[in-house]
């Protein structure tokens, strides 16, 4: 089968989706009026409520939650088959992603911009706000445990992507000072530290000693590292404590020093990633070599599928993106098709060009089942691969594999980095509003807060043991990453069906995702925290089923909720507007 | 073509801008506030803690104030909080 027809099929489906499916749901459902007068304007201060351009809206949007999620979720799935994976990606874009994302916005935008948390507050009850506040502690502890993980990977695979990231730090701090303090434009500054950054990954991708390769440095893979340990798990336990130091300092500077200018050369990296692999599927013209559908060897599929893909095909964190900052500004209602549903889509065709990477990379069938023998497996490879296959890709731009692998890791690296800062402090503000909520003042203190995010963080990817040691096990969180983002968008989408239920609108559309997700969440966690983690299972681990455990006990509370609530609806008060 | 592609480096940077908007109108806006704050208390009865500063102004100022008074045809200081001769 040819790379280039299926993402064609994909970019048809999408379009098709967008043209028609979120046409009926914006005239027939949301029935958004172009005459409503927005948060944007009712509220307009200058600040947060602020009338904005639906493109450029959709942009911000886009780059907000676009990041190293969609790409990991897929390189994982494709274990079994390519088939599945594509189609989940693009059904679960079409029918689940674009609609929350589309609806959260609207819900928001009907209730004077106010975000999911308030809502559920609002349209449920307080136990509804507690319960969003744990599964996004949840989410942002999964979050900031798997994606140190990720990069601590990628530094130890591929050891030429250190030097360019780190040197992304200062110059980052520079953009900052040029942009805040000097008032200059920021697109100049942005571009020129994105060029440093792959001329010194050109540098470093050529020059052995600019590679940070702590494995080498401990004697190779079998060496002997710290602390009676071995070099990989030394390394893995080196650069996850380094990482930690640095989310601590990021998460606590003001935003502008470090985290909106990294976001600003992100945002470069993003289309030169996607151009990247989208030109380079143009030219090169792959075939896919991986199966089209394999029962694998050790779990199932169905429902496993659906939690390994969260990103890609629908997310929870998108709501928190569209009910924050994109209601505020939205100019008008009816745009807000164009700023949700097409942002969900930008996602979906990275989750797509993400798989495609991986299952074009391999030379034959034999060998993609060779390395993705098992779902653990899977789960481990399947970022490296994606790495190695974009590269392959970038081929087609006459990019030489080593520089494209440098550059491709530090895309992701970045991605990763830029999430693991943004939800360490997210983690801090979770943190502290429940101190202020439990009259327990020290929690709120910022450094007090910083640290809590930060050691449970580091223990929680330190914990699971991988097949490389200590410290090389955070993918086996990715499950329960992907478990809690599903939960987020369930709640979401229940506001969503209670807002339309309330306003006597047909809720179907939204309530067929929730219970799909309710449905594939509960299956999974049962399967996993039961079958595979608990003292009897096939591979027991006390860590994940405590999380398992957790998740679970909240997927049931959230599907009672959401029977109880619109069972009960007719009794509730009049529609809102 | 070139028309479109200033248009599309103008998009991309106002995409790029908007979340650094906020921040610059957010500080913007506390830093008015704090000045208004300075400006009215104590018309609402608050202690102004610029105002106590103001004096290391004084020195500055009576020569010039003096010369004004004189001016404008008043032999005397018109304001009792400000004493030049």
């Amino acid at each position: 089968m040819n790379g280039m027809f299926i993402a064609f099929i994909g970019m048809v489906v999408f379009a098709l989706g967008y043209r028609y499916y979120s046409k009926f749901v914006a005239e027939k459902i949301f029935r958004l009026d172009p005459n409503y007068v927005t948060p944007a304007h009712r509220f307009k201060d200058g600040v947060d409520f602020v009338p904005t351009s639906k493109y450029v809206l959709w942009g911000h949007h886009f780059t907000s939650v676009a990041g190293a999620a969609p790409i990991v979720g897929p390189a994982i799935a494709v274990y079994w088959g390519w088939l599945p994976a594509f189609l989940w990606v693009i059904l679960g874009t079409v029918f689940a992603a674009g609609v929350h994302d589309f609806g959260t916005l609207v819900l928001s935008v009907r209730n004077k911009g106010q975000s999911v948390g308030t809502l559920a507050n609002k349209l449920i009850g307080q136990r509804a706000k507690i319960l969003f506040l744990c599964i996004i502690l949840i989410l942002v502890l999964m979050v900031n445990a798997v994606f140190a993980w990720v990069i601590a990977n990628l530094f130890i695979s591929f050891p030429a992507s250190v030097l360019p990231v780190f040197i992304q730090i200062p110059l980052a701090i520079w953009i900052g000072h040029a942009v805040y303090k000097r008032k200059k434009r920021m697109l100049g500054p942005s571009l020129i530290a994105l060029v440093l950054m792959y001329v010194v990954a050109i540098f470093a991708s050529k020059i052995d000693f600019l590679q940070i390769d702590l494995v080498q440095y401990m004697g190779g893979e079998n060496g002997a590292g710290l602390f009676g340990l071995g070099a990989v798990s030394s390394a893995f336990f080196i650069w996850i404590i380094i990482l930690m130091i640095y989310v601590y300092i990021a998460s606590t500077l003001p935003v502008w020093k470090l985290l909106q200018p990294r976001d600003f050369i992100n945002s470069h990296q993003l289309i030169v990633g996607l151009a990247i692999l989208y030109l380079g599927l143009l030219f090169t013209n792959p075939t896919i070599t991986a199966p089209l559908t394999n029962t694998g060897t050790d779990v199932s599929w169905f429902p496993l599928l659906f939690i390994t893909i969260a990103c890609g095909a629908i997310s929870g964190f998108h709501g928190l993106v569209s009910s924050g900052t994109s209601s505020k500004q939205l100019n008008k209602e009816t745009d807000a098709r164009f700023v949700g549903y097409l942002g969900a889509v930008g996602e979906g065709s990275l989750a797509l060009i993400a798989i495609l990477a991986v299952v074009t990379f391999f030379p034959s069938a034999d060998e993609f089942l060779a390395t993705y023998h098992s779902y653990t497996a899977a789960n481990g490879a399947g970022l490296n691969v994606f790495v190695e296959g974009a590269s392959k890709l970038a081929t087609g731009l006459m990019i030489p594999v080593p520089i494209a692998t440098t550059i491709v890791s530090i895309i992701v690296v970045s991605f990763a980095a830029t999430t693991l800062d943004t939800s360490v402090r997210l983690m801090r503000y979770i943190i502290a509003e429940l101190g202020i909520t439990y009259n327990f003042s020290t929690l709120s203190k910022k450094h007090v807060a910083t640290s809590i995010a930060v050691v449970a963080s580091a223990a929680l990817v330190l914990l699971p043991e991988g097949p490389k040691g200590f410290g090389s096990g955070g993918y086996l969180l990715w499950p329960l990453f992907g478990t809690s983002n599903q939960l987020l968008a369930g709640i979401s989408l229940l506001l969503i069906a209670i807002w339309l239920k309330r306003l006597g609108r047909n809720y179907a559309i939204v309530l067929i995702p929730m219970v799909f997700l309710m449905f594939m969440t509960l299956y999974a966690m049962f399967q996993q925290v039961f079958f595979e983690w608990s003292w009897f299972g096939s591979s027991s681990n006390s860590l994940l089923f405590i999380f398992g455990a957790i998740i679970f006990v909240f997927a049931i509370w959230i599907t009672l909720t959401a029977f109880s609530v619109l069972s009960n609806e007719h009794r509730s008060g009049s529609p809102r507007e | 073509m070139i028309k479109q592609a200033k248009q599309l480096i103008r998009w991309y940077e106002e995409v790029l801008s908007m979340p650094h908007r906020t921040e610059i109108a957010r500080e913007l806006r506390g830093e008015d506030d704090l000045f208004f704050l300075l400006l009215y208390s104590e018309l609402l009865g608050v202690p102004n803690p610029a105002y106590y500063f103001t004096l290391e102004l004084y020195p500055y100022i009576i020569e010039d104030f003096h010369d004004w008074h004189l001016r404008m045809g008043m032999d005397k200081s018109p304001l009792s909080g400000i004493r030049c001769c």
